[in-house]
């Protein structure tokens, strides 16, 4: 369940103060497959920072699982960050010269799980992604981008977070792959009930969610349901 | 995070780039190596130096002839005088106490000849007691007997190397041949044991005549080049200086103690100033390649900066999955120390093997200490905490977000 009411970003450069989002609130509940859209400079990124608790917003509060996550000090958010989201980016962050499971198994490492525990919980994530078992072992850069995604998207889901965040997950990727990336997307809200919030700019992308929430100015301006979740 | 995950991100952080992770480490190797080595060849130094002191025989006192010294005139050079006479040596017998012997020395450098050969050598004119004041050991035939002593006979004990010189190395059979020393004949009795003994004098390299002998022939004068004294213990050898130097400037009647025409010299005295020479030696040996070590621990932290900026993006990942600040600092912190540490493992062993080579080359004989290893162990861990430290917090205090969208 996350919680956003009248969150307000402030940034200040020199003696000028912008607001990067201007008084946003809504609400996701657990298991919906939400798109943020909006033109670049809409406070999109701001958004999708403060919900990955990646910073902290100027005023507002933001719960996430009924926790206030709007004041947390730098460690409580990467705790945070460790137990409840996975993140998914355009430009998939995997560790170079590094096997697809370890890799995955990252997160598991910071959240100290026992090492052939961590095995186990990848090698689920990985098929649950999508991925064939052959390439496991392979190195990130061996990879094609539509199996490096996936196996970003494994990373994101191996700590079985309350919350998968993608940034812009089809970026960098082209039309065919970039479909099956978000069909991954699709089954993991469906079939796994996983709570999806994915950031972009392209309408095409948004409309494989089943809501949809327009960002222009830091303002929300339209909520809409396009798909009947079921 | 685990302190073996961290190890384990460690070595494939390293390992990931090992070109660079050699070069840098070869500054380590290389400073440690050389502080290693210095320390070693210099603690070697020092011991054969001390070593070589000590052969010329323990709690010795030397007594020798100083300046001569004339009103007005220029001094003469310090030894040059004749001061020391056989009667002052027996005074010094009869009227010290704790003197174990002593021993008249008439010392020259002359031409030797034998069948053939000829060397040019030292020529100590001694008595029976030097063997045991000077530790020296006969290996064939005898030393100088008091009888040859009172009769001034022409015999002559040869140091293993001048018999090498005049006979051949390893000749045999010397003992009973007939040498020859400014044109008068000498019977060879005894050769020495060889001592080794390098640094100030090789007392091996010298030929035992009487000193009575000497005195007739080879100096033509009463006097004495040297007498060496004996005390019963090292513990009472500064006192029997004193009392020699009391006794001699009574007997040469001078009382100003700066205008004494002879010197003394403590064997302990020597030892000491010899070390604290070699030890300085050694100090500015490992100050030089303490400044390598410096170098060296500059370049981990370059390279260590240059991985946080090139690594800047996995920062940020590592942040948001979950990564602390405290573990992202531990995690480059320990590459830099286990940079530095692997670096000073193998420095240890580099300067091992240096000091193996020079003590196998016979150069100096090495010795590389307990206390120089578990040191520059300890060096090398500080070297990669101090120069790891500052990339290390710039890497876990980056920005999330900025460290994300790094290009």
């Amino acid at each position: 369940m996350i919680e956003i009411k009248n969150i307000i970003k402030t940034y200040k450069t020199g003696d000028v103060e912008f607001n990067a989002l201007n008084g946003v609130s809504f609400t996701v509940a657990d298991g919906e497959f939400v798109a943020i859209m909006g033109p670049s400079g809409s406070g999109k990124s701001t958004l999708m920072h403060l919900l990955g608790a990646l910073d902290s917003p100027t005023s507002g509060t933001y719960f996430l699982d009924g926790k206030d996550v709007s004041t947390l000090s730098d460690d409580q958010l990467a705790d945070t960050r460790k137990d409840k989201i996975g993140f998914v980016f355009q430009s998939f962050n995997l560790l170079p010269r590094t096997t697809v499971l370890r890799n995955v198994m990252l997160p598991l490492v910071y959240e100290g799980v026992a090492s052939d525990e961590r095995e186990k919980r990848a090698r689920e994530a990985l098929i649950s992604a999508g991925l064939d078992e052959e390439h496991f072992h392979h190195l990130s850069n061996q990879l094609s981008g539509g199996q490096i995604q996936r196996v970003a998207i494994a990373r994101a889901l191996v700590n079985n977070p309350t919350l998968i965040l993608a940034d812009e997950p089809t970026g960098n990727l082209d039309t065919k792959t970039g479909e099956i990336v978000l069909e991954t997307f699709k089954k993991l809200n469906k079939e796994l009930g996983r709570t999806v919030i994915l950031i972009t700019h392209e309408q095409d992308v948004a409309e494989h969610a089943d809501r949809v929430l327009f960002i222009r100015d830091g303002l929300l301006v339209e909520d809409k349901i396009i798909h009947k979740h079921i | 995070m685990k302190i073996y995950d961290v190890l384990k991100e460690t070595y494939s952080a390293l390992s990931s780039n090992k070109v660079r992770t050699g070069l840098t480490m070869l500054g380590i190797i290389i400073g440690i190596g050389s502080v290693i080595a210095m320390t070693a060849i210099g603690t070697g130094a020092q011991n054969s130096i001390s070593s070589s002191i000590q052969s010329i025989g323990a709690n010795l006192v030397m007594v020798m002839p100083g300046a001569q010294r004339s009103f007005g005139g220029p001094s003469g050079a310090r030894g040059g005088a004749q001061t020391l006479t056989v009667a002052d040596a027996d005074a010094i017998e009869s009227q010290i106490s704790n003197v174990a012997g002593v021993v008249r020395e008439v010392s020259s450098r002359k031409q030797v000849v034998a069948t053939g050969t000829n060397t040019n050598t030292s020529i100590i004119g001694t008595e029976p007691s030097y063997s045991t004041v000077r530790n020296i050991a006969i290996d064939e035939g005898n030393f100088i007997s008091s009888q040859n002593v009172s009769s001034g006979a022409k015999v002559a004990v040869l140091g293993p190397t001048t018999r090498d010189d005049l006979f051949g190395v390893g000749a045999t059979g010397v003992v009973g041949q007939k040498i020859r020393i400014s044109g008068m004949e000498y019977s060879v009795i005894g050769i020495t044991i060889a001592k080794g003994g390098s640094g100030f004098s090789n007392t091996d390299d010298v030929i035992y005549v009487p000193y009575t002998t000497a005195q007739r022939y080879l100096s033509g004068n009463k006097y004495l080049s040297e007498i060496d004294v004996s005390a019963e213990s090292s513990n009472v050898s500064s006192q029997v200086q004193t009392d020699i130097t009391g006794l001699l400037m009574a007997r040469h009647n001078i009382t100003d103690s700066t205008k004494v025409d002879f010197n003394t010299m403590n064997q302990a005295d020597i030892i000491a100033t010899a070390s604290s020479v070699t030890s300085t030696f050694t100090t500015l040996l490992a100050a030089i390649a303490g400044i390598s070590l410096l170098v060296g621990g500059i370049g981990i932290m370059n390279m260590m900066l240059t991985t946080v900026t090139e690594r800047t993006r996995e920062i940020g990942l590592r942040k948001a999955i979950g990564a602390k600040r405290r573990d992202i600092n531990f995690q480059f912190l320990t590459e830099a120390v286990v940079l530095t540490f692997t670096g000073g493992f193998m420095g240890i062993i580099l300067g091992w093997l240096i000091a193996f080579i020079i003590s196998y080359l016979g150069i100096v004989q090495a010795s590389v200490s307990l206390s120089s290893v578990l040191l520059a162990f300890g060096v090398s861990a500080l070297i990669g905490i101090v120069f790891g430290y500052y990339p290390a917090r710039h890497a876990s205090s980056l920005n999330p977000i900025d460290a994300l969208r790094y290009e």
